[in-house]
């Protein structure tokens, strides 16, 4: 371990700004767009179901429609 | 062989290929980066000469390889798609572009708070500096383009031509540091060599690297995937999946 302790792990001998900056900033990076890609596998998927089981009702009913006949 | 590359070259066949490989894609990228994370940040030793700030080339050096080799692959993947029309390197370009510019802005903010306390300045008009500049404007070029098409062909065609020729940049970048020495030094690894750094140093970089490539494809290949379900909509195989997924 290269720290003494945990005070001077987070000080990182005066180059805190620098170092915390640098490794917020990819690591904002790495999880917004992990998290983003899962968002966005989840809906597609969320939108292309409720978009089907729409198509489906739609489906059923126009055969509802013609069972019952003709209506003069 | 061909029989293999003709099935993952359609999106049907990807997505079963890329839908096994993927848990197991996430969880090397994942473990890579943490253990290359803490290590470098905890246990690597400090510089000699930059003290703890030298921690920043765990994060800087691998987005400057993933800005670099992801606007290569856009590339690569424009050819194919404008050569042999298919669709889904097109697919792969469109979702790989938002990261590979994310990165390179990572690149250049991470390199500007590391020259803060070693250079004294956080910019200068360097030719490393200005190069990668360049590249995050050309990364943003191609997302605007092919978002500006009514036309989602147009679109690709536009992105794909831009990327292909953007690409010259990429030598420029590796070799600016040579051509014209001013201040970002020249490459600290090389392939051929070894490096001129204790284990303890570059092996936690090491781990970074693989990792942000490892990252790199779990990120691209999901994506693709939600891309295909939503361009191949209407197909009868995403219809079944979606089905027996319910």
């Amino acid at each position: 371990m290269a720290f003494d302790s945990l005070s001077a792990f987070l000080s990182m001998g005066g180059h805190a700004p620098y170092v915390w900056s640098a490794y917020g900033a990819t690591a904002a990076l790495l999880l917004g767009v992990g998290w983003h890609a899962r968002a966005e596998r989840r809906r597609v998927r969320r939108d292309l179901a409720r978009r089907m089981r729409r198509e489906r009702r739609q489906a059923e009913a126009a055969d509802a429609s013609t069972d019952e006949g003709p209506t003069r | 062989m061909w029989a293999f590359l003709h099935k993952l070259g359609s999106p049907k066949g990807f997505y079963a290929i890329s839908g096994r490989w993927l848990p197991a894609l996430w969880g090397v990228a994942v473990a890579l980066i943490l253990v290359g994370g803490v290590w470098g940040l905890v246990f690597a030793p400090a510089d000699y000469q930059q003290g703890n700030s030298f921690r920043i080339i765990y994060v800087h050096v691998p987005a400057a390889f993933l800005a670099q080799s992801i606007f290569v692959a856009m590339a690569v993947a424009g050819l194919v798609f404008m050569v042999w029309k298919i669709k889904l390197a097109d697919m792969a370009a469109a979702m790989m572009a938002p990261l590979g510019a994310g990165m390179t802005f990572v690149a250049l903010f991470s390199g500007a708070v590391w020259g803060v306390p070693t250079w004294g300045t956080w910019w200068q008009w360097d030719a490393r500096l200005t190069s990668m500049l360049i590249l995050l404007f050309l990364y943003i070029g191609v997302i605007a383009l092919r978002g500006a098409f009514v036309s989602r062909d147009g679109g690709a065609r536009a992105a794909s031509l831009l990327a292909m020729v953007g690409v010259i940049n990429i030598p420029i970048i590796k070799f600016s540091v040579e051509w014209w020495y001013t201040l970002h030094q020249p490459a600290s690894f090389s392939i051929t060599e070894k490096p001129a750094m204790p284990a303890e140093m570059w092996l936690p970089l090491l781990s970074m690297v693989l990792g942000f490539y490892a990252f790199f494809l779990a990120v691209t290949l999901t994506r693709t995937r939600s891309e295909i379900l939503r361009r191949e909509s209407s197909k009868r195989w995403v219809r079944a999946l979606v089905e027996e997924r319910r």
